[in-house]
């Protein structure tokens, strides 16, 4: 079984971002990117799917323009076999385009399990791996906190509202990770110059007859309204004092 | 046209974050009709009737649809998007899964986690957790969810008539085997009127029961955490708060050893008054804090319960 991972080249998680001042989005230049922290847990799960012989092979797939390789060259430092670049001009391709362009690598490939993450720390929007189940009629676990491969049943643990929930998909299936499926391991320094030499196959939406062009128009991009730091109270009893009589909460 | 607004609800009973979805519902300015999806489900249903300015409830009521799983409910969700203009549900666990599914096969771009109803094709939405918000237009029909935290819930006291409807759409792949749903006397992080809070310093679920919890007794709130504390095993997964967690804006949000990290901070700093209780007085939580006490929370939040114990039974 042919495992996919699709991962997103995204801002690092830590750092702080900035909005530009016209309003016409976040600022991108010389920022320190990262692969989306929810597709590295994507990664090892699949890393580990392999390595326990639940799968044969680990392909890892990105949308997005120049640099993208850089991201699926890390899911391949981590132990990922091949990976497959969907060249765009824009970084910001929308989740149902996206959720597009995997199906037809999908049809290409094969593979009896996508491994996607909940949600990109960019866009937030948490649908893609949802789209591409429905566009492939297949079935779903989103919020991944543990899963087990048997035959062809992959019985999942998914964090909902209020605790677990545990469903059996029958394969082929699409998973979505939460943070707690696994911690992703750091690619090693052999495995980073042996993951130079493995294949990253190039690709385009008009290659794969995908119409990508957004449907959301972007009308602007401001910072949130700020919060200023309040005061400092120096005991509990002038604490409870100003939640009593200032803010009226208690 | 019309707006079709799933409820959130567990058969029995509706959840609150519905009438709050019900106000953005609303606020598009058309017609808005309930969908109840579930397995025995009447008495959701009769809530959701209730609920001031619904047009119309449907009630689809049969055994493939207890637990919402995603598949059967996206293909209903098809089934009954014709008839809208609008589909609208809640950001909940079951929406965020069922919702991108129904997007995708009527070929829509979902706007997710709308915070504000700018006009009727229009949106504001939070980006980067929260650091950055996007305001979009979305031409055609729209399939919204809703960050209910930033919306008041609709009033109580509409008789909207409830109208069956039948089942729709297959969809197999999926079963259900088990949930473990922890049964909890406290109110819901995500309709709580007071929040109390604890992160990693507390060092055990032991010391979440015998610190944090008697201080939320005392507040009657809800108990959320950190990631590092749901990490750690500290605390239950769906207390965690957060760009990942639960997205909260109680009036009251207590911060107890939690540093403040800007992914703790997407899912709490909209709410009214924040206190914040750390050791390090750098801690960046206290640059969203309107109160901030710098010391030992084993020291100072015991201290703090006592003291508003005494606040409460004086009042
Ligand atoms: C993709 C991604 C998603 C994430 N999503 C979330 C999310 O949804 N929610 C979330 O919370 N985090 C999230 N995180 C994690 C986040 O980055 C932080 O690591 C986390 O919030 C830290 O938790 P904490 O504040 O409890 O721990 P720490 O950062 O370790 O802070 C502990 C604090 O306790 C204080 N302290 C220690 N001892 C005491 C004492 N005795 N008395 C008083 N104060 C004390 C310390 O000064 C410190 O400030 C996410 C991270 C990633 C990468
Ligand atoms: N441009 C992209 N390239 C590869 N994978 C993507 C891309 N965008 C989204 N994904 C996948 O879809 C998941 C959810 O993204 P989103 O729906 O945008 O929150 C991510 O965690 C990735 O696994």
């Amino acid at each position: 079984m042919k495992i996919l991972v699709p991962v997103k080249r995204v801002v690092d998680y830590n750092v702080k971002i900035r909005v530009k001042p016209d309003g016409s989005g976040v600022e991108l230049a010389n920022i320190k990117m990262a692969m989306n922290p929810f597709d590295e847990i994507a990664v090892e799960e699949a890393l580990r799917l392999k390595e326990a012989g639940k799968a044969t092979e680990v392909i890892a797939v990105s949308v997005g323009p120049a640099k993208t390789e850089e991201t699926i060259r890390t899911a391949l430092a981590m132990g990922a076999d091949r990976g497959i670049w969907v060249k765009t001009e824009d970084a910001a391709v929308e989740p149902l385009a996206v959720a597009k362009l995997l199906k037809a690598i999908v049809v290409q490939e094969g593979p009896g399990l996508v491994i996607l993450g909940k949600q990109a720390i960019d866009d937030d929007c948490n649908q893609t791996g949802q789209m591409l189940a429905a566009l492939l009629a297949w079935p779903q676990a989103t919020f991944a906190s543990k899963v087990t491969i048997e035959g062809e049943t992959a019985t999942v643990i998914r964090e909902i509202d209020g605790g677990l929930q545990t469903l059996a998909l029958a394969l082929p299936a699409i998973l979505t990770t939460d943070l707690r499926l696994n911690e992703p391991r750091y690619a090693s320094l052999p495995n980073i110059m042996k993951a130079k030499k493995k294949p990253i196959a190039e690709t385009t939406a008009a290659d794969l007859g995908v119409d990508i062009a957004p449907r959301l128009e972007v009308l602007k991009t401001v910072e949130p309204g700020g919060r200023s730091a309040g005061v400092k109270v120096a005991s509990v009893a002038e604490l409870v004092d100003k939640l009593k009589n200032e803010a009226g909460v208690i | 046209m019309a707006t079709l607004l799933f409820a959130e609800h567990d058969d029995a009973h509706l959840n609150p974050v519905t009438a709050r979805a019900l106000t953005a519902a609303l606020a598009l300015g058309a017609p808005v009709t309930v969908a109840v999806v579930g397995a025995n489900a009447r008495p959701a249903a009769e809530a959701a009737a209730r609920l001031e300015g619904v047009a119309e409830v449907l009630l689809i009521d049969a055994p493939a649809y207890a637990h919402r799983l995603a598949e059967p409910v996206a293909a209903l969700g098809v089934a009954l998007a014709a008839d809208y203009d609008a589909l609208v549900a809640p950001s909940t666990a079951v929406w965020k899964s069922v919702l991108p599914r129904i997007a995708a096969l009527i070929d829509v771009m979902q706007v997710s986690d709308v915070t504000a109803v700018v006009a009727p094709d229009t949106f504001e939405r939070p980006i980067y957790a929260g650091n950055a918000i996007q305001t979009v237009r979305a031409s055609g029909k729209k399939v919204l969810t809703i960050r209910t935290a930033g919306f008041a819930a609709a009033g109580e006291g509409g008789a909207a008539p409830i109208r069956e409807a039948a089942a729709a759409g297959e969809a197999k792949g999926a079963t259900f085997v088990s949930e473990e749903i922890a049964q909890m006397a406290r109110p819901e992080l995500t309709a709580a009127r007071v929040i109390v809070s604890g992160g990693r310093a507390l060092g055990s679920a032991e010391n979440f029961h015998s610190v944090v919890e008697p201080l939320a007794d005392v507040l009657g709130a809800a108990v959320g955490a950190s990631r590092a504390a749901v990490d750690a095993g500290y605390a239950p997964n769906d207390w965690q708060v957060g760009q990942t967690g639960k997205v909260v804006a109680p009036e009251l949000y207590v911060a107890l050893g939690i540093s403040g990290a800007i992914q703790h901070l997407a899912g709490m700093k909209d709410s009214k008054v924040i206190v914040a209780v750390n050791k390090d007085e750098e801690a960046p939580i206290f640059q969203v804090a309107d109160y901030g006490l710098v010391g030992d929370l084993f020291q100072v939040v015991p201290e703090l319960t006592a003291e508003i114990a005494k606040v409460k039974s004086n009042s």
